[in-house]
């Protein structure tokens, strides 16, 4: 293998598993170490810059952090990235000082399609450089399907109140209760650029034998949800059935529970393991005394003259064909009708554009979705862009954010006269963190402590309240406690080719056997030769020049606990601790590639 | 010295031995010599040795001395028996403790300082009088503790840190013990773990008095051009006469190996030495060739590494005085006193 190119600023990246896997890239080790520090607004104002909504991320996020999270290959259990981000919110004090001033405006203007988070992290980014940005949503508030789908028993407007207000005051304009009926007429208004983040607003209809008849008590999820949410439901039957096995499911089923449902049913047609709903949201579920049944289809909804009994299931098992393509089958057991008064239709979401017309320059493609570049986020039409939902069908908040991001990064470089296409790259800061023989500016003991569970309200009081939140997030102790498993994984080991003397002393050391001295060869043969197995091909090896001896250096970066302890006990500091540290590129973030060149 | 405590984590794919062990059970203490000390290379080999050859660590009693090298048992199995003894003073108390129960495995760890200087004598006499262990002497031909005088194993015109050429001869360890008589006797690097660790699980497997001079660089006194204990002056000289591998409980024809290069010694526990030559004309069995062979290599400036030899068949102490088998400490009160009808009978045997 060639010497590895650590000067690439995606090479570490890739080792801050957290960091690599958020869309967003927030630089998730730094701010836990922060909060360890009890800096919570400085660890909240890295979250803002990079994520825009730590308090509402911090309680909602689909977390694709923690899946990736080094320390879950390491013990059982990743930190709990999420919550910890929710305690710099907590925590924090009145960080208004921090924010970006409204800026004397450039003249330029940009319409903002729905109030959701990707709207609003393009005028975040947008409003402090100038720009009038006007924000249309059909709602009378800003936050769109955080503030209507998302019950307030996991999320209070509070909060919501608080995160989009930082943003509307960087002198952006909301515009409530105007729904965009025709792009057509948006574009006659002349902005100079339009973003599309109105999400995927539609419900997934199941359209079974029974489903005109008995209408009246079938509600499709994320409407009913919104419902809720304004207040104009607020009741339901004793036995309830939920359809479907995502998130949008969850938050069904608990929201009945709290609406008057005794008997609350999730059903979903799947296996409970292949569900799409995270496993906490399932776990949540299941502790508010929700069974959970798989393998079960709905055939037909069971009622009495229009007024709903029940639904009668299918029971089916899964079969995987020759590629590994699961299949559900009809188990041949007889039908099964399960008795309910209400059910809830959570089967999935859709993008739905009547409002733009085909003949605007915006083209659609055979699944009629917008054709989006899903670098730049440009529709076919070179001022009207898309992002969240709206870009690419159903994902998530954090995703709908990262989206937000490079659209508005387009739209500055559009309106500047750039190129959209040329991305400027990301800044890179690489530093020593070495203070004394062994001392280091971070914590390198690692802590031994399992997962640390976030405090939850009793039972009992959270049923009785819809607006009560159930978690209360973890207090000072915990999080510190939390906070200590992190391993750090941006302080990136650091190996200097021509100080090494091979005294082995970085491999008699390392307690993950990382570390291997040995001949060079290709990937496939080095990863067979390495002191440890090294299962898992995404992790990269860290490759040294030749040494001495003819052999070279093979880091296996897959478990490292970044603890240090290869650089305590190298004599010639060939091996180094450095902070790596990426500063994504964003609208109007000065270009290093420029500067780099005149230079 | 490092602060922290080596974490307790492992990688998650560590392969288990015959126990359900992996090698992080056979650690002991984080290390507080000098970052990169020769000495750690050679923990690192007495716990991969144990490790492969599944030895249960509370059968093991590790003996030292005084020094940067008799501080190291604090850093290798945890969970055995260890005595930190006076200085030079290791032969003697492992002699002791071997002599009152034969059944642990003892592990002898000494330095150049405390084998060849104050504990010479010692080290000469557990060998002759073939105490079944295994004395590994850690070798970096300086005082590292006392900042970096020469000791009696530093060569003839090798310089110190400072500029100071030596002018004593330097004893050689080796050739002592193979003129003492001990049965299995190698050299090695500390920084070559592919030879040190087969020859320490041999020597383990050894019946009678195994003998491995380690050549360990000191970092902090003597890895300096000038040295001929450096990394460098190591492994430019290292005159290796064989490879070997350990075969416990397996069929030494399976490993593969280019035909004739191979020689199998089978030691007094069935357990067998596969020997790769690398110097054809090399033989582990005769002692005085060793001998020869040793000096002239020497002479020539070159450090002969390698099981340099080996007597399968050799006895130990215990049979030389006839002594009982059962350790002291499970003897009974009839075993200890066999009453008068016994003594009577001694008695009329001496009149």
């Amino acid at each position: 293998m060639k010497p590895t190119d650590i000067s690439a600023p995606d090479y570490f990246h890739k080792v801050v598993d957290c960091q690599w896997a958020c869309p967003a890239h927030t630089p998730v080790p730094e701010y836990i170490r922060l909060i360890a520090q009890g800096r919570y607004s400085d660890a909240y104002m890295i979250n803002w810059k990079s994520n825009v909504f730590p308090g509402i991320l911090g309680r909602t996020c689909d977390r694709p952090c923690e899946p990736a999270c080094r320390r879950g290959r390491v013990e059982e259990t990743p930190v709990a990235i999420c919550r910890l981000k929710r305690v710099a919110a907590d925590f924090k004090d009145d960080i208004k000082q921090r924010l970006p001033r409204p800026s004397p405006k450039n003249g330029k203007r940009i319409a903002l399609v729905g109030g959701g988070p990707a709207s609003l992290t393009v005028a975040r980014d947008l409003a402090p450089l100038g720009y009038h940005c006007t924000v249309f949503d059909a709602d009378p508030e800003a936050g769109g399907m955080m503030r209507t789908q998302i019950p307030k028993f996991r999320l209070p407007n509070s909060v919501i109140d608080e995160e989009t207000g930082y943003i509307l005051e960087l002198g952006v304009e909301f515009k409530g209760g105007h729904r965009i009926e025709s792009m057509k007429a948006l574009l006659a208004d002349k902005y100079d650029a339009i973003f599309v983040g109105s999400g995927a607003p539609r419900g997934r209809e199941l359209d079974i034998p029974g489903r005109k008849e008995a209408a009246a008590n079938i509600h499709i999820g994320i409407d009913w949800l919104s419902s809720v949410s304004f207040g104009h439901i607020d009741k339901i039957g004793k036995r309830v059935i939920v359809l479907g096995g995502g998130n949008t499911a969850m938050d069904c089923c608990r929201t009945a529970r709290r609406l008057g449902g005794e008997d609350v049913k999730v059903i979903v047609r799947s296996g409970f393991e292949e569900m799409k709903a995270s496993p906490w949201e399932k776990e949540d579920a299941i502790h508010e005394d929700i069974p959970i049944l798989n393998f079960l289809v709905p055939v037909a909804f069971v009622h009495d003259n229009g007024k709903l009994t029940g639904v009668t299931f299918q029971k089916v098992r899964a079969e995987y064909d020759a590629k590994g393509r699961r299949n559900l089958v009809p188990s041949g057991e007889p039908d099964q009708t399960l008795e309910c008064d209400d059910v809830l239709v959570a089967v999935g979401q859709e993008n739905a554009f009547p409002w733009i017309e085909r003949d605007c320059g915006i083209e659609f493609d055979k699944w009629n979705m917008p054709k989006v570049d899903p670098k730049t986020f440009v529709s076919t039409n070179p001022k009207v862009f898309f992002g969240g939902d709206a870009a690419f069908g159903p994902k998530n908040i954090i995703w709908a954010v990262a989206h937000g991001h490079d659209a508005a990064l387009s739209i500055h470089r559009l309106l500047s006269g750039e190129d959209i296409n040329e991305r400027p790259l990301p800044e890179v800061h690489v530093t020593s963190q070495k203070m004394g023989i062994h001392e280091w500016s971070y914590d390198n003991d690692i802590s031994p402590e399992k997962r640390f569970k976030v405090p939850h309200r009793d039972k009992v009081v959270a049923l009785k309240d819809i607006r009560a939140e159930v978690e209360l997030g973890y207090d000072v102790k915990l999080a510190l406690g939390e906070a200590h498993r992190c391993l750090n994984c941006d302080v990136q080991t650091v190996f200097a080719t021509s100080l090494c003397i091979e005294c082995d002393a970085c491999v008699d050391i390392c307690p993950m056997d990382c570390i291997t001295f040995t001949e060079n060869g290709e990937e496939a043969d080095l990863r067979q030769r390495l002191k440890a197995p090294s299962p898992h091909l995404n992790q990269d090896l860290y490759v040294s020049g030749d040494l001495k001896t003819g052999r070279v250096m093979v880091k296996d970066e897959d478990v490292c606990l970044h603890c240090g302890l290869c650089a305590e006990r190298c004599p010639t500091g060939a091996w180094d601790m450095q902070k790596y540290l990426i500063d994504m590129t964003y609208a109007g973030s000065s270009c290093p590639t420029k500067s780099r060149s005149a230079a | 010295m490092t602060y922290i405590a080596k974490p307790k984590f492992h990688h998650p794919g560590l392969k288990k031995n015959e126990l359900g062990y992996t090698h992080r059970d056979y650690e002991g203490k984080i290390s507080t010599l000098c970052a990169g000390c020769g000495h750690d290379s050679i923990t690192a080999s007495i716990i991969e040795a144990c490790y492969e050859l599944s030895i249960e660590p509370h059968r093991v009693a590790k003996i030292s001395g005084i020094g940067c090298s008799s501080k190291t048992p604090d850093y290798f199995l945890g969970n055995s028996h260890g005595f930190n003894s006076v200085h030079g003073r290791m032969p003697s108390v492992l002699t002791g403790a071997n002599l009152a129960n034969r059944d642990l495995i003892y592990l002898g760890v000494s330095g150049d300082g405390d084998s060849a200087s104050i504990g010479f004598g010692q080290f000469a006499h557990s060998i002759r009088r073939a105490v079944n262990m295994t004395y590994i002497v850690e070798n970096n031909g300086v005082y590292g503790l006392t900042k970096g005088q020469f000791s009696a194993t530093a060569d003839r015109g090798s310089k110190s840190k400072k500029g100071v050429t030596n002018t004593d001869n330097a004893i050689d360890l080796v050739a002592i013990a193979l003129q003492l008589g001990a049965t299995f006797v190698a050299r090695s690097f500390s920084g070559d773990k592919t030879q040190l660790v087969p020859l320490i699980a041999a020597a383990i497997r050894h019946k009678g008095a195994s003998f491995i001079d380690v050549i360990s660089p000191c970092i902090a006194f003597n890895n300096h051009t000038g040295s001929t204990k450096s990394f460098d002056y190591v492994r430019e000289h290292n005159d290796a006469v064989n490879r070997l591998d350990v075969l416990v409980g397996r069929d030494p024809i399976s490993v593969d190996y280019a035909p004739g290069s191979v020689q199998v010694v089978e030691q007094h526990d069935g357990s067998k030495i596969a020997l790769r030559k690398i110097d054809a004309d090399y033989d582990p069995h005769d002692r005085l060739g060793a001998m020869t062979f040793l000096q002239k290599h020497a002479a020539k400036g070159q450090i002969v590494t390698g099981l340099l030899y080996v007597d399968p068949e050799a006895d130990d102490l215990h049979e030389h005085l006839n002594t009982v088998e059962t350790p002291l400490n499970t003897l009974e009160a009839d075993d200890l006193c066999p009453g008068s009808a016994v003594l009577d009978k001694i008695n009329a045997s001496l009149r």
